[in-house]
């Protein structure tokens, strides 16, 4: 069980113009596998909250109809489970076991049919530990895997999966997927939205399309929904297979010395480490999760006082301050000298609006009012963000945030920038904007240094890769 | 940082007894000896739970690093106490210029970190002893609070050791946008004022984001529910509760008979 019907179904969130997404006309019938593509903006998450039963009556204005089963959803809650992209606020309780248990304490199931549940929805998705493992020590991998078979054990129809695998590095990704490939009983409806196509494909069987402006654009077989309008896809930013990317290699050798580290390390989190970053050079950091990639970033970013070591700046890049390390700095003196961009961008928001976001280094910097303009304007153009100038930092989307926290970082020009998984989750039209900005920014001689899972952003960009291993203990 | 993580072992006589039998036990006692203001009374309350300690398996080191603020307040208040207050009675110990220390001021002050130690020990021991998802399975199922408050507390208190975290990452995100305070203590309020907003903002979208998928596995839906850990309220936690009456009672009963009570009221 578990058949979808929308008609002309729209929804427009309290308080908004826009229609989050409208105009859809869609039936899904029982067991089929559906990949919900579409460029960002154009509604998959609402779509996924509506058939969810998440969007309550006060919170919108809804046009046309959605049922699962011949139900509103609000009504049929039982028949569907949903799974989201951010694995640390799905987990309700501190052990793994009692987590799956909290949906079928809700749904009334009997207490001695509990726990056969529970181990059953654990063994699907080949959770590795036992029920009383504590969730705040399970990987983001683990922790999806743990959130599905909460999901799970519910036995829905219908099972809504949101880019479950966006903020995983790419080997908890790949456990994910296959335990969702896994875990599904030949009569469970799934939905899932994804944009990285290859990865989702092996799991569905049908494509469907929104259109931004409102409807269905394609519905179909992937093959034939990809011959038609793969291309579109890809430039709108889907990661449509066979739409390759642009790599940017160095057009000139390195240049000087910028950055030197010696010994640089903050036990346990990071052991000692031997890197030289050079002006006109892109350098990826690679590692497995725990192998203190992020400690590396903010310690070359003069964020954190080293354990070990130390961190020697160049005369150039130092230019006062040469005789302090960069983690002695002021922060003025700092931001005008190395960036550093933030896994999540909006730990890195300060001000009300993008513009005042984008405006607050070269202010700090000491810059005329009349040369902040002109850079914010030129940033705000270069990185799609004009027409958001006004718009408050924390509501803007996924893509859009991580632009704009890769150009606050570069409107002071720091010589050396430092960037934590800047591509995380990214659609494929901001990552080919991240790769170009970052090569543009490399061949006008500063230094990048990107701390990343992502091979291919690696092989688009990197001069240069060093490859962390875990510290001996294993602990982060 | 008080931490919460129950550190006793686990099997202990009284460690074992029902969440909400050992919250009452301990409010109970603490109320009772709020009655009096005299030393005598929570010096004995103090023997006698430091005497109960091994029953709730706790080792004394773990405890005094547990009670390691409440040591530091009291302290801090013998200190005050000795230095400030009015009542300069009894026999003059030290006088050092405006230092002037007597019989009497000594004893008020013993008398109140006595008092503080008293009541708050039980609160400690009580919590150094129970798991929180165990707490809030026995309020809802023998205190009958509402699933909708106590289950919601039990998921926001995980997201409570995330925040510090979080306030070191703002705190550098900001540090690397080219925000810092220097020396200036205006700036380093404001700095800390919008430190703080930003981490606000952030544990609302999260609690948001955990809201909704807690209504997306049916919680406080309207359906009844079930319990998948059984807390029972037994005879052993009744007499729990009997016997920490009758112990308050008792100190109580000794300082009247020493004559050092001092009734709170009247």
């Amino acid at each position: 069980m578990g058949g979808v019907l929308l008609r002309g179904f729209g929804w427009r969130h309290a308080g908004r113009r826009a229609w989050a997404v409208r105009g859809v006309d869609l039936r899904v019938e029982d067991g089929e596998r559906v990949l919900l593509l579409g460029p960002s903006g154009a509604g998959k998450s609402t779509l996924l909250s509506a058939l969810a039963g998440l969007l309550p009556e006060d919170s919108g204005e809804q046009e046309g109809t959605v049922e699962i089963d011949g139900l509103d959803p609000r009504k049929g809650r039982e028949r569907v489970g949903i799974v989201f992209q951010d694995p640390e606020t799905q987990l309700v309780m501190a052990r793994s076991g009692d987590d799956v248990a909290f949906g079928l304490e809700n749904r009334g199931v009997p207490t001695d049919e509990i726990w056969p549940r529970v181990d059953e929805a654990l063994r699907r998705v080949g959770f590795p530990y036992s029920r009383d493992r504590d969730t705040a020590a399970l990987s983001g991998g683990e922790q999806q895997r743990l959130a599905l078979a909460g999901a799970l054990a519910l036995r829905p129809g219908l099972l809504l999966l949101d880019e479950p695998t966006a903020n995983l590095d790419p080997a908890g990704a790949t456990l994910v997927r296959q335990a969702v490939a896994g875990a599904l009983d030949a009569d469970t409806t799934l939905i899932l939205v994804e944009h990285r196509v290859a990865e989702a494909l092996p799991l569905v069987d049908r494509v469907v399309v929104l259109e931004p402006g409102g409807g269905v654009r394609a519905d179909g077989p992937p093959e034939a929904v990809f011959a038609a309008h793969g291309a579109t896809l890809a430039a709108e930013g889907v990661w449509v297979p066979g739409h390759p990317v642009t790599p940017r290699p160095a057009t000139a050798a390195a240049g000087d010395l910028l950055l030197a580290d010696d010994r640089l390390g903050l036990p346990p989190r990071l052991g000692p480490t031997d890197l030289a970053v050079r002006a006109g050079e892109a350098l990826a950091v690679r590692g497995p999760n725990g192998a203190g990639k992020s400690t590396l970033a903010l310690l070359l970013g003069g964020l954190l006082r080293p354990g070990t070591g130390r961190v020697t700046a160049s005369a150039e890049l130092a230019g006062s301050d040469h005789r302090a390390p960069p983690h002695r700095w002021r922060a003025p003196a700092l931001a005008g000298r190395i960036g550093s961009v933030f896994q999540d961008p909006e730990h890195q928001f300060v001000t009300g609006t993008v513009f005042d976001e984008l405006a607050l280094g070269p202010r700090r910097t000491g810059q005329p009012e009349a040369a902040v303009k002109d850079t914010v304007a030129g940033l705000l153009e270069r990185l799609r963000l004009t027409r958001l100038a006004a718009a408050n930092p924390y509501t803007l989307s996924g893509g859009e945030a991580r632009r704009l926290s890769v150009a606050t970082a570069l409107a002071t020009a720091p010589r050396l920038l430092i960037c934590d998984e800047p591509t995380f989750g990214q659609d494929r039209r901001t990552w080919q904007e991240l790769v170009d900005l970052f090569a543009d920014l490399r061949d006008a001689g500063h230094g990048v240094v990107a701390v990343t899972h992502d091979a291919d952003f690696v092989t688009a960009l990197a001069d240069r890769t060093v490859t962390l291993k875990r510290t001996p203990d294993g602990s982060r | 940082m008080i931490s919460i993580e129950p550190v006793a072992a686990p099997g202990a006589p009284l460690a074992r007894r029902n969440p909400v039998a050992k919250v009452a036990a301990a409010l109970v006692f603490s109320f009772i000896l709020l009655a009096t203001l005299d030393p005598v009374a929570p010096a004995i309350a103090i023997a006698l739970e430091l005497a109960l300690l091994p029953l709730f398996g706790i080792r004394y080191r773990v405890l005094a690093r547990r009670a390691l603020p409440l040591l530091l307040s009291a302290a801090g208040i013998l200190v005050t106490l000795v230095l400030f207050a009015a009542d300069r009675s009894g026999r003059v110990l030290l006088d050092a210029g405006p230092v002037l220390v007597t019989t009497g001021v000594l004893l008020t002050a013993l008398g109140l970190v006595l008092r503080v130690f008293a009541v708050a020990l039980p609160g400690v021991i009580v919590f150094a002893t129970t798991d929180p998802t165990d707490l809030a399975d026995a309020l809802v199922q023998n205190a009958k609070a509402p699933a909708r408050f106590a289950i919601g507390a039990l998921a926001a208190f995980r997201l409570v050791p995330l925040l510090g975290q979080e306030w070191q990452m703002i705190s550098m995100a900001r540090r690397a946008r080219g925000v810092d305070a220097g020396r200036n203590p205006v700036a380093k309020l404001r700095l800390f004022t919008s430190t703080a907003f930003a981490l606000l903002v952030g544990a609302i979208r999260r609690g948001t984001r955990l809201a909704v998928a807690m209504d997306a596995r049916g919680f406080d839906a309207g359906t009844p529910r079930t319990v998948a850990r059984r807390q029972s309220f037994t005879r052993a936690d009744a007499l729990l509760i009997a016997g920490s009456i009758v112990l308050a009672g008792a100190a109580l009963t000794a300082s009247v008979l020493a004559g050092t009570f001092r009734p709170l009221i009247g």
